[in-house]
């Protein structure tokens, strides 16, 4: 502002590379992992690969967007896996009276437990980890009750919905690409997406200005719920059963990653729905390459840790300017 | 029993302690006071052992000693009770007063018998009956209080030091703490005390020592001190200096007219605010004097609906405004700039385009959606106007000046087009250009017939600014200066005056 250009070009080396790597780097390491998958992986270039790993990637993307509402917020959403489960029993149970009801039984599922945990951190004042890990808790009890142990589905449309396409494009892959421009458009563009960057930078300042911060923080976690049961049914119909027991396990944590990796700080106030997308492709790609050449999955695990490091030393090395 | 000597602290940007003398002697109740900024909390910090001094050396008892850490300064003999308590509230209450220094049985385990027998004995020596098992929390903040003094008393203290030990107390439980302070005197305990209300001072304390922007600016005996003398010390204000000073210093009378468009009345807050009234008409800029702690930001926010009321009504123009609500109060057209700028004011990460647009958001989108092109509009009339220095309007806020920050407050709520405004410290931390220009605004806006409520440190503002200033001590208002007294010798002596004795003169 007042000092001008001076203080900004000594620091170049140091203030600016991790800013951009921060920025741009998940972008850098997709493109890196494309590259090396191409010159060393053999039938990487094909159609079908490139299917697969797309319909893979659909539900964690999903979740993945949820849960950048969430920690835009400065909060987090560790019910999702739990959603997915709670989503996937509902779906089966409702199946009989077509697969559209069971469609909105689980999404009112994910928006009630959403609900459940937007109150609590709204009005009683729960810090959100916990609020949702009670959740989380709750959501797979109650799948379990529902629906105790596997169950195959057999519907024409959620077949229809896990294989095949519209002009080529596998229909979860098309959903998880419309639900990522619909978020980007609400966080960019609607009152509601700047509030919710508001509320997220400073709580105080957002309640001072008399935004809605109850509505706004009930409202984040009622999304965050629906679009994971919404991961829930498209895993569903991937997999055509019904597994609440194992349906998304852990994918609070892989959601966070790719959140997290995209260049979302932790810290809330900012959301980056492209990088966000950049990072569930990215683990995703790490993911199928390691196996692709028969690397035992403790390696992933380990590269996954790796690529979280890196990516929050970026962003502190940013706080830190 | 302890003495300080050219103790100097800085911070990065600030020098919080220059070359502070003090000395306490034993059996002395020692007033420790200084408005905001003057030192007093850096000065307790060094003596507790939180910071360590950069110069200056501390004898206790002759001996120079230095704390690493608070539990040194606590072996030490230093004891402290702090503003808020600090204690471990899911514990029971004899394990607090003996955290630390529990007695021992054989095996080494804790003999709870003896320490709930002790601890019973320790709290009924100050006039509190509880079963110590419980948990502290389950104490009200009083009763908490006075277990952080037992604590203190019982830890073989030789100077116990207290930060405004009162100011969550009801006056019963003042009565108690002002006698176990005699008693401690007694045993020939030190004490230094600290507080805002002259009135408690002048009843406990034997000796006084002023601080102002980090360096010591009096010590002597309190009874040989006036109530006057002591404000305006504390306030860096002479009296020959002050005299006669009127207002006009920047603009002076605004012209005011009719019925009053703020109108706030009885409004009590439980341990801040008690029965305060005021009203503002439009066009008026009314000033908010008082002491630290007195009530003016509490006053500001309950009318905001920041701080909710016990009780009291707000109305603008005529209509009351639900209290304790933030949102209500906006509508009403109250607008508070808060007094932590950077905590509750901006939105640091948004860019200045946002945080003007944030409360006005939803009077700028259709259907839900950010009208950008009329966002632009309004952001580019109020940058304009208000000469907000920015590279462009998408640069964040908390990259600007803190002048800056301030006009973007500023924007954010005029383009809520509000009839009130309630500043509070508008021109604190921002340089003096910035400040003219804040202050130019403020008599802008009161000319184009905004109520403007202005509270401010700086005497100088407060005066010159102020058509009339409403002056509070101790949460209530005890006098209102109009017209010729707007003064800083009348304000002082209104801050000054005794208790139930009104203003003087």
């Amino acid at each position: 502002m007042t000092e001008p250009a001076a203080p900004r070009r000594v620091p170049w080396d140091r203030a600016r590379t991790p800013a951009f790597l921060q920025g741009y780097g998940v972008y850098a390491g997709v493109a890196v992992l494309l590259l090396a998958n191409v010159l060393l992986t053999p039938h990487f270039l094909s159609a079908e690969n490139f299917r697969t790993q797309a319909v893979q990637v659909a539900p964690v993307l999903v979740v993945a967007l949820g849960m950048a509402l969430a920690i835009g917020a400065e909060g987090v959403d560790l019910s999702v896996g739990s959603v997915m489960a709670l989503s996937t029993s509902l779906l089966s149970l409702y199946l009989g009276y077509g697969p559209w009801i069971a469609l909105i039984a689980a999404v009112v599922g994910g928006a009630a437990v959403g609900l459940a945990n937007g109150s609590l951190i709204a009005f009683v004042g729960v810090q959100p980890i916990v609020a949702t890990l009670a959740l989380m808790v709750a959501g797979r009890g109650l799948a379990l009750v529902l629906l105790p142990q596997l169950r195959d589905v057999r519907d024409p449309g959620m077949a229809a919905l896990g294989s095949q396409d519209l002009l080529g494009v596998p229909h979860p892959v098309l959903i998880a690409a419309v639900l990522a421009l619909a978020v980007g458009f609400t966080v960019r563009r609607t009152t509601f997406g700047r509030q919710l960057l508001a509320i997220g930078d400073s709580r105080p300042a957002a309640r001072l200005a008399g935004l809605p911060v109850r509505r706004v923080l009930i409202v984040v976690y009622i999304c965050s719920g629906v679009l994971a049961a919404i991961a829930g049914v498209l895993a569903t119909a991937r997999l055509q059963a019904s597994d609440p027991t194992s349906l998304g396990t852990l994918m609070e944590l892989s959601a966070i990653t790719a959140v997290v990796v995209g260049g979302t700080p932790l810290s809330g106030g900012r959301i980056r729905i492209g990088g966000t997308v950049a990072g569930a492709v990215l683990i995703q790609l790490l993911t199928a390459t390691l196996i692709k050449h028969d690397l035992p999955p403790s390696w992933t695990q380990i590269a996954q840790a790796v690529v979280i490091v890196l990516a929050v030393h970026a962003a502190r090395e940013r706080g830190k300017r | 029993m302890l003495s300080v000597t050219g103790l100097s602290k800085s911070f990065p940007g600030a020098r919080a302690l220059d070359g502070v003398d003090l000395a306490v002697r034993p059996a002395e109740v020692h007033a420790l006071v200084g408005e905001n900024g003057a030192g007093k909390s850096t000065l307790i910090k060094v003596l507790t052992g939180v910071y360590r001094p950069d110069e200056g050396e501390i004898v206790l008892e002759g001996r120079p000693v230095r704390f690493a850490t608070p539990l040194e300064a606590q072996r030490a003999g230093i004891s402290t009770i702090y503003q808020e308590v600090n204690l471990v509230p899911l514990m029971s209450v004899a394990r607090n007063l003996f955290l630390g220094r529990e007695p021992r049985g054989r095996l080494g385990l804790i003999d709870f018998r003896r320490m709930h027998q002790a601890a019973d004995e320790a709290l009924r020596a100050l006039g509190l009956r509880v079963d110590v098992r419980r948990p502290l929390r389950s104490l009200g903040v009083g009763a908490q209080q006075m277990v952080a003094l037992a604590r203190a008393v019982a830890a073989d203290a030789r100077v116990v030091v207290m930060d405004e030990p009162t100011s969550s107390l009801e006056p019963r439980e003042v009565r108690t703490l002002f006698e176990v302070i005699r008693t401690l005197k007694e045993r020939g305990i030190a004490v230094i005390y600290v507080s805002h209300r002259l009135d408690e001072l002048y009843e406990i304390c034997d000796t006084v020592t002023v601080l102002r922007d980090g360096r010591r600016v009096h010590t002597g005996s309190l009874a040989e001190l006036d109530r006057l003398r002591l404000v305006s010390l504390m306030l860096g204000r002479e009296m020959g200096e002050v005299r006669g000073k009127g207002r006009a210093e920047f603009t002076g009378a605004h012209r005011t007219s009719g019925e009053p468009v703020l109108e706030a009345i009885d409004l009590t807050v439980r341990h801040s605010l008690r029965g305060v009234s005021l009203r503002l008409r439009p066009g008026e800029v009314v000033g908010l004097g008082g002491l630290l702690g007195s009530g003016r930001s509490e006053t500001a926010r309950a009318v905001a609906g920041a701080l909710p009321a016990d009780s009291g009504r707000v109305l603008v123009a005529g209509v009351p405004v639900r209290t304790g609500s933030t949102p209500a109060a906006i509508r009403a057209g109250i607008s508070l700039l808060p007094e932590d700028r950077k905590a509750e004011g901006i939105v640091p990460g948004l860019s200045v385009r946002e945080n003007i647009a944030l409360a006005a958001l939803p009077g700028l989108s259709r259907f839900g959606l950010v009208d950008d092109a009329r966002i632009d509009r309004v952001v580019d009339t109020f940058v304009k106007r208000l000469r907000i220095k920015a590279s462009s309007p998408h640069q964040r806020v908390g990259e600007l000046s803190g002048g800056n920050q301030q006009k973007v407050l500023l924007a954010r709520w005029l383009a809520m087009r509000p009839r009130v405004l309630l500043l509070d410290e508008p021109t604190r931390g921002i340089d003096v250009g910035a400040k003219a220009e804040v202050r130019g605004l403020i008599d802008e806006l009161a000319d184009e017939g905004l109520g403007v409520l202005l509270i401010s440190s700086d005497m100088e503002e407060l005066i010159g600014g102020s058509d009339r200033v409403v002056v509070l001590r101790d949460g209530a208002v005890v006098a209102e200066l109009t017209g010729a007294e707007v003064t800083e010798e009348r304000l002082l002596r209104a801050i000054a005056a005794q208790e139930g004795g009104g203003p003087d003169d």
